[in-house]
């Protein structure tokens, strides 16, 4: 293409872009539809006129359990924590070379990553908007840094589309907005929509239409230097004599629709995956270590809780005390916070209301499966230039996750090689063996990386229905059961208050943990304190 | 900005996303065959194990093996359909005979040998509403 188009065609495009205003607008029709509602986390409870000396006695040492520890003990209540596990910090968890994991079933992996590689086996991205956990890691000092949601430049990938080879994600996302755009001028420009739109408005449609789509003057999406400015180039622009680019070819819009791939857009578009997000530096569980300093003397680890009793005078709480042999314990306080996950609840003997024990009943967990797959090599920035971010598949493992950390680095790394949810293929991970799950990722990731084989290290793949101390993921609520059994669950009850992801509105985000618990520390200590 | 119309039509055709943090499959596998091992192998052993034994972990996997409340067929298939506790529902993963397939095959190995088989139109009597159980997707 002659260089004084080029240059024109920039500057169209650029003018393009400035008269059109949408992010407010994009906002506000996101919100009406449900899809933007952050978390409504603004400040860290302000807990007055606590008797001195009450006490509370929690359950369970993740993110709910040691938020409140953290905020109750702040302000004179005497707290204590019995954890199942040998260590604190529940489902905020991460795995390094040298653990070992032991799963139901009784398969033992040990973690054969390389010095400082680690992989989150939980969760692993915090939303910009999710203000609560940020508040927390802001004031323990937990370095954060982005985590790479949408990368342009990784792939999508669906085994009946395009031969089963993958595809660029902006590609398909810049072939989208343009078939899409063109349809919709084309039956603009056909006044097809006339009785749906003005002339005026029909003016600014056909414009936004023009600029969001990389239409041409014609309203046709089409190869052109202004389409490749967002799909790429077939020769990108260089410099001397090799300064002239080679424009690309837009995939056929017949494939792109059929491909189903602009699913991914969709996902990458939802409020909780768009940017800023972020992780922190060295694993998720620096913010469960974070808390674990904090609580110096308060968590009792190895105590396996089997029956929790309240009365008038206080909670007493039954637990086989695994750290001093097994001895059957009773520990007594004024009040109880319980964030032992339902799956295991639903399982003790609890004192609670019909209505709470019903709630506790109710709700299903999701199986979910990670696999973290140790490379020799980062090939994936070194030989196709993807720098963090998610490549998504139709494929089991549904997507690769690239580390967004040490990037450029050069050594072993590990990126997320499966993230299954509750589907069937969820299941049928879970019920394999661990070396299965990982020979099964690698055999649906190299059908996307062709160096998947050659360049495999080690893995760690972790089903979370087998894992012992949460038997299952997170709460899978249903529409009809938050309605019957929500607030029943949420209610403090008596002296016992519930707490956890499965008590929030964010299920299955830390979040939804922290917000669960400072929801029901305010229930307790307006109790405890009389106010109310 | 120049993402607008695109980020609003794709909002129109929302895929199987969670609002939770989930795995945003971007197809759901549909599990065709009627074969009760094949089931059990993808779905139940995940928690009740290869061995119908189940687990103890903070709290337990019930084991199916020689597992008294499967004397009478209607209660697996009631539980299978409906979830229990932290057992998620299979209802809307599993039609009629893929349910009576999988309760059978379960009643009769494992040390299991009841002789009665559960006909699919009695897992139809068990099934859960559509919108009891319909996950809260945004």
């Amino acid at each position: 293409m002659p260089e004084h188009e080029t240059a024109a065609t920039r500057r169209q495009l650029l003018s393009r872009i400035g008269a059109v205003a949408g992010a407010g607008a994009l906002y506000q029709a996101m919100t009406s539809l449900g899809h933007a509602a952050p978390s409504d986390f603004v400040n860290p409870p302000k807990l007055s006129g606590a008797r001195p000396g009450t006490s509370v006695l929690i359950l369970g040492s993740g993110l709910a359990g040691m938020v409140a520890a953290y905020e109750l003990q702040k302000v004179g209540y005497k707290v204590q924590i019995l954890e199942y596990q040998n260590r604190a910090g529940g489902r905020n968890f991460s795995l390094r070379g040298g653990d070992t994991f032991e799963e139901l079933g009784g398969a033992v992996q040990r973690v054969g990553f390389a010095q400082g590689n680690y992989f989150n086996p939980g969760p692993w991205r915090i939303p910009y908007h999710h203000q609560a956990v940020l508040h927390y890691c802001r004031t323990l000092g937990v370095e954060l840094e982005p985590f790479v949601q949408v990368n342009h430049n990784a792939y999508v990938h669906s085994s009946t589309a395009f031969s089963g080879a993958p595809q660029r994600y902006r590609v398909v996302d810049a072939d989208y907005s343009g078939y899409v755009s063109e349809l919709l001028a084309k039956s603009v420009n056909q006044h097809a929509l006339d009785n749906e739109i003005s002339a005026d408005e029909r003016e600014h449609i056909l414009q936004s239409l023009k600029s969001c789509g990389m239409l041409d003057a014609s309203y046709a999406y089409k190869k052109s230097d202004l389409t490749s400015m967002r799909r790429g180039y077939e020769k990108p622009p260089g410099g001397g004599l090799d300064g002239p680019s080679v424009t690309s070819t837009p995939l056929s819009r017949g494939d792109i629709f059929s491909s189903g791939l602009w699913q991914a857009i969709s996902v990458n578009s939802l409020l909780n995956h768009q940017t800023s997000m972020f992780q922190p530096v060295g694993g998720m569980d620096q913010i469960g270590k974070a808390f674990q300093k904090q609580l110096q003397n308060v968590i009792n680890l190895r105590c396996k809780v089997t029956a929790i009793h309240q009365d008038d005078s206080g909670v007493s709480v039954t637990y086989t005390d695994d750290a001093h042999g097994s001895a059957t314990r009773v520990a007594k306080a004024d009040y109880c916070i319980c964030t032992i996950p339902l799956s295991i609840l639903s399982q003790l003997d609890i004192q609670v209301s019909g209505s709470m024990r019903a709630a506790i009943a109710a709700v299903p967990y999701a199986p979910a499966i990670k696999v973290g797959l140790e490379f020799n090599r980062r090939f994936w920035e070194e030989d196709e230039q993807i720098y963090g971010g998610i490549s998504f598949t139709d494929l089991p493992i549904t997507q690769i996750s690239y580390p967004s950390t040490k990037y450029f680095s050069n050594g072993k790394a590990v990126l997320l090689g499966a993230y299954l949810w509750e589907d069937v293929q969820a299941f049928r991970f879970a019920g394999m063996t661990p070396a299965e799950r990982i020979e099964a990722s690698i055999a649906s990731g190299e059908k996307i990386h062709r160096q998947y084989r050659k360049e495999y290290s080690s893995g760690v793949a972790v089903a979370w229905s087998r894992v012992p101390w949460a038997m299952g993921c997170s709460s899978i609520w249903s529409e009809q059961r938050r309605k019957d059994h929500y607030k029943n669950l949420c209610t403090m009850d008596n002296r016992i208050v519930l707490a956890g992801e499965h008590a929030s509105y964010i299920g299955g985000w830390q979040e939804g943990s922290v917000l669960s618990s400072i929801n029901a520390i305010e229930q307790l200590h307006k109790r405890a304190s009389g106010v109310g | 900005m120049h993402k607008l119309a695109l980020m609003l039509i794709a909002l129109a055709c929302l895929p199987n996303v969670a609002w939770a943090d989930s795995a945003d499959a971007i197809t759901t596998n549909k599990l065709t065959t009627t074969d009760g091992r094949v089931l059990y192998q993808t779905l139940c052993q995940a928690c009740h194990m290869a061995d119908a034994k189940g687990a103890e972990g903070a709290a337990h996997f019930p084991a199916l093996s020689g597992n008294p409340k499967l004397a009478s067929s209607s209660y697996p298939a009631y539980v299978v359909a409906n979830g229990f506790g932290g057992m998620p529902w299979f209802a809307d993963k599993l039609s009629d005979s893929q349910i009576a397939a999988i309760v059978n095959y379960v009643r009769t190995h494992f040390g299991n040998h009841y002789t009665d088989a559960l006909k699919p139109s009695d897992v139809t009597k068990v099934r859960p509403s559509e919108e009891s159980i319909k996950p809260i997707f945004d």
